[in-house]
């Protein structure tokens, strides 16, 4: 028991170490006359405490979480159906996986302006942002996760008289389930780098005009803290995920 | 053509997609009731052979007989034991061992009440809800072995199934193995690459050539296992014969 | 790959999509898409063009500073990282955090120092590839082969003939793998920097074409930069491919 403690306690104290290591050199390159746009870490500290105060960073969140939310949501279920049906079926795989290779490749954020063009300047361009962005991962998560299924494990299915059925549903989707957790993880950090890029290029609301607006003003503090705010987030919502993704599906559980 | 034949195989070859012609011509009959043992030198097919026999591979000749019938698939008289376990790494070792039974559509209870049964006879008792993770190869092999007793299919085919474990445990499983089946009316087809496994544990041992496999010779050891010990069959005079002829045979093929 | 009692390869599809495609767009169901031929046509005549041309070159130049970049800081910290201790635990927290983090938003931090030009793109490439680079390269060395590492310490082996001719061999499997990831993302950068930035490179391009609703030079030039995406991924993984065979047997 006082081992575990005292590993846990280290963590900590490393963790600390280089929470400090971090912000003493952003505050360093701060005060440093590299430029004069670059808010050291104290000053931006301070404006993140008057934005929450202020309300505006909760307002800016509650229009950016709309669309990574829905958009994620779609894509998940469509984009991991998707998924699982291409690694069920060799016609189905045929014919869209050379398309989601190149796309996995691909920087998809080159047709945002144009999704933003065609859709305006409202929700439906962000879910879009989002949805373009995150699919190819999710896609190819699913489709990997069914098709790496261990053939041993299907052969002694079918051994024991599995149905095609059977052998789908206890055995290959609980296998892929792990991969396709980890494509849902992975298209929600894409999601996040959709919605941004989509609001720093149009749309006159959430984090991402948050930031635009602040840096058009000079407000250098209060627009790192924008950034920092969502890095933050981001990092935070991730992380969480994959925590719960080793709970739900430790390696030695995984198999294969 | 004996009358209690129980698998015949009759002109079976292989040749994969690739041309490789893993089997040619095999002609045999396994004796119901029996433990026969196919054995041969690496690469003579006898783990392609064991998977037809089990209707998990097609065979490009021939057909398998199984109590008559003409083998198309897998059946409910035949239980397959694998040699990397293939165990559900996710499930408990109770719900792998009732796995089959699960597939079969046996309800919960019964099918839990059976794998119980048998988790005493194999020796993991205190693991049934443990995961294969946490077991050693040994023990994943009496999950996986206790899981084709569960169906209590007529015939048990097992693929080297001690072959990934230490040469002690080994041993020991051989034992065991007797002693499972001794209660037990069951037609074995065993695999192995081990002249001594096969001289231990065979009514009738077939011996394939190399590639392409066909039926090369055919040893009886006649050792008498029900009145010696395991140690003493080890020192049986037709044990040690019959390890000697085998290799005879096998040298040539090296 | 289908059967018609023969197997069609993969790249068959993809020919059965541009016929899609070619047709869609002759029957007008969408103006988003013309027809492809037309893109082709379109794209050929483009390709010569002098904004063109600058916009490739530009495009080319930041991506393999902000890549070469990427590559010696990623590979030295994640070097750095793995074999010492101290160097890990403080840096590991940033490098987790950076990995899967919306680096587009810090692109305007970037525009704000270093101001609306090359110099934000080049630093945009380095930031999106760098972490995943260090990250995999920290993981390459970690799970390199102690035993090789006795083994050459056993035969006289000095601290840099361990390096060089155990250790990053060793761990080039999820180097290059490491690699290939940070290519592609520094692909991404380099687009989304330039969108941000918008007045130079292919970003710009792509945002005129859009704004213009000049389509067949718009999808002309997604095809140009997916090809190029695709192209390092693929020419990465070639050489990942070509060192596979020894991470079976470490």
């Amino acid at each position: 028991m006082s081992n575990s403690h005292r590993t846990g306690d280290r963590r900590i104290l490393w963790l600390l170490l280089s929470f400090l290591f971090a912000f003493g050199l952003w505050e360093a390159a701060g005060r440093w006359p590299i430029s004069v746009a670059f808010s050291p870490f104290s000053q931006t500290f301070l404006a993140m405490v008057r934005m929450v105060a202020n309300g505006s960073l909760l307002k800016a969140y509650a229009s950016t979480v709309q669309p990574l939310i829905i958009g994620f949501i779609i894509c998940g279920i469509v984009g991991g159906g998707f998924g699982i049906w291409m690694g069920l079926s060799r016609t189905t795989e045929w014919f869209s996986l050379p398309f989601f290779i190149i796309l996995q490749a691909a920087p998809m954020a080159a047709v945002i302006p144009l999704v933003t063009y065609i859709y305006g300047i409202g929700l439906t361009s962000k879910v879009l942002a989002v949805a373009v962005l995150a699919a190819p991962v999710i896609v190819m998560n699913s489709y990997k996760g069914i098709r790496n299924t261990p053939p041993s494990l299907i052969q002694m299915c079918r051994a024991f008289l599995g149905t095609r059925t059977q052998v789908v549903v206890k055995i290959i989707l609980p296998h892929a389930a792990a991969m396709i957790f980890t494509g849902l993880r992975l298209g929600l950090a894409m999601g996040f780098i959709g919605v941004v890029i989509a609001e720093l290029l149009i749309t006159p609301t959430g984090i991402g005009d948050l930031i635009s607006y602040h840096s058009s003003v000079a407000d250098f503090p209060e627009m790192f803290a924008a950034v920092a705010s969502i890095v933050l987030i981001a990092a935070v919502t991730i992380h969480g995920l994959e925590r719960l993704e080793r709970r739900l599906f430790p390696p030695e559980v995984r198999g294969s | 053509m004996s009358a209690d034949a129980i698998v015949e195989l009759k002109g079976i070859g292989k040749t994969y997609e690739t041309g490789v012609e893993a089997l040619r011509e095999v002609n045999h009959s396994f004796p119901a009731g029996k433990l026969s043992t196919l054995l041969g030198p690496s690469g003579c097919g006898k783990t392609t052979l064991l998977k037809i026999i089990g209707g998990l591979i097609p065979a490009t000749t021939g057909e398998v007989l199984v109590e008559g019938k003409r083998v198309e698939g897998p059946g409910a008289e035949r239980a397959f034991v694998f040699q990397d376990f293939a165990l559900l790494p996710w499930a408990t070792v109770l719900r792998n061992i009732a796995f089959g039974l699960e597939l079969r559509g046996v309800p919960k209870e019964e099918r839990f009440e059976i794998a119980r049964k048998l988790i005493g006879e194999v020796g993991l008792v205190g693991f049934e809800s443990s995961y294969p993770h946490q077991l050693s190869g040994g023990m994943r092999q009496r999950v996986g072995l206790a899981r084709a007793l569960a169906v209590d299919a007529n015939i048990i085919l097992m693929d080297e199934p001690f072959s990934s474990v230490d040469e002690q445990t080994r041993r020991k499983f051989q034992e065991e193995l007797l002693d499972l089946l001794r209660h037990r009316q069951k037609t074995v087809i065993f695999v192995t690459h081990s002249i001594e496994e096969a001289a231990y544990l065979s009514d009738r041992i077939v011996l394939l050539s190399a590639r392409p496999g066909t039926v090369s010779q055919i040893i009886q050891p006649n050792v008498d296992r029900s009145s010696e010990s395991p140690d003493e069959i080890r020192r049986d005079k037709n044990y040690l014969d019959a390890v000697d002829q085998i290799w005879q045979v096998l040298k040539k093929y090296l | 790959m289908k059967l018609f009692g023969k197997k069609i390869p993969l790249s068959v599809s993809l020919l059965f999509w541009a016929l899609v495609w070619e047709l869609v767009g002759r029957f007008g169901f969408s103006s988003i898409f013309p027809p492809l031929s037309r893109v082709i046509v379109v794209g050929a005549s483009i390709l010569t063009t002098e904004k063109f041309i600058k916009a490739v070159e530009i495009s080319l130049r930041s991506f393999a500073i902000g890549m070469a970049l990427a590559l010696v800081v990623g590979m030295t910290l994640g070097v750095l990282m793995a074999r010492v201790k101290a160097v890990g635990r403080t840096l590991g927290t940033w490098v987790n955090v950076f990995v899967s983090a919306p680096i587009s938003a810090l692109v305007p931090i970037l525009m704000g120092v270093l101001g609306i030009g090359e110099s934000t793109v080049v630093a945009t490439v380095f930031l999106f590839a760098v972490f995943v680079i260090i990250l995999d390269t920290q993981v390459g060395i970690r799970k390199a082969d102690q035993s090789l590492i006795e083994m050459a310490r056993s035969f006289g082996a000095r601290r840099v003939q361990i390096y060089t001719k155990v250790l990053i061999l060793s761990a080039l499997p999820e180097i290059l793998a490491g690699i290939r990831l940070g290519a592609i993302r520094g692909v991404k950068g380099v687009v989304i920097g330039q969108l941000l930035v918008s007045i130079i490179g292919v970003g710009e391009l792509f945002e005129l074409y859009s704004k213009h609703f000049l389509m067949e030079e718009f999808w002309a030039l997604v095809i140009v930069v997916f090809a190029f995406a695709f192209l390092i991924s693929e020419g990465i993984a070639y050489l990942e491919r070509r060192v596979e065979y020894y991470a079976g047997a470490r």
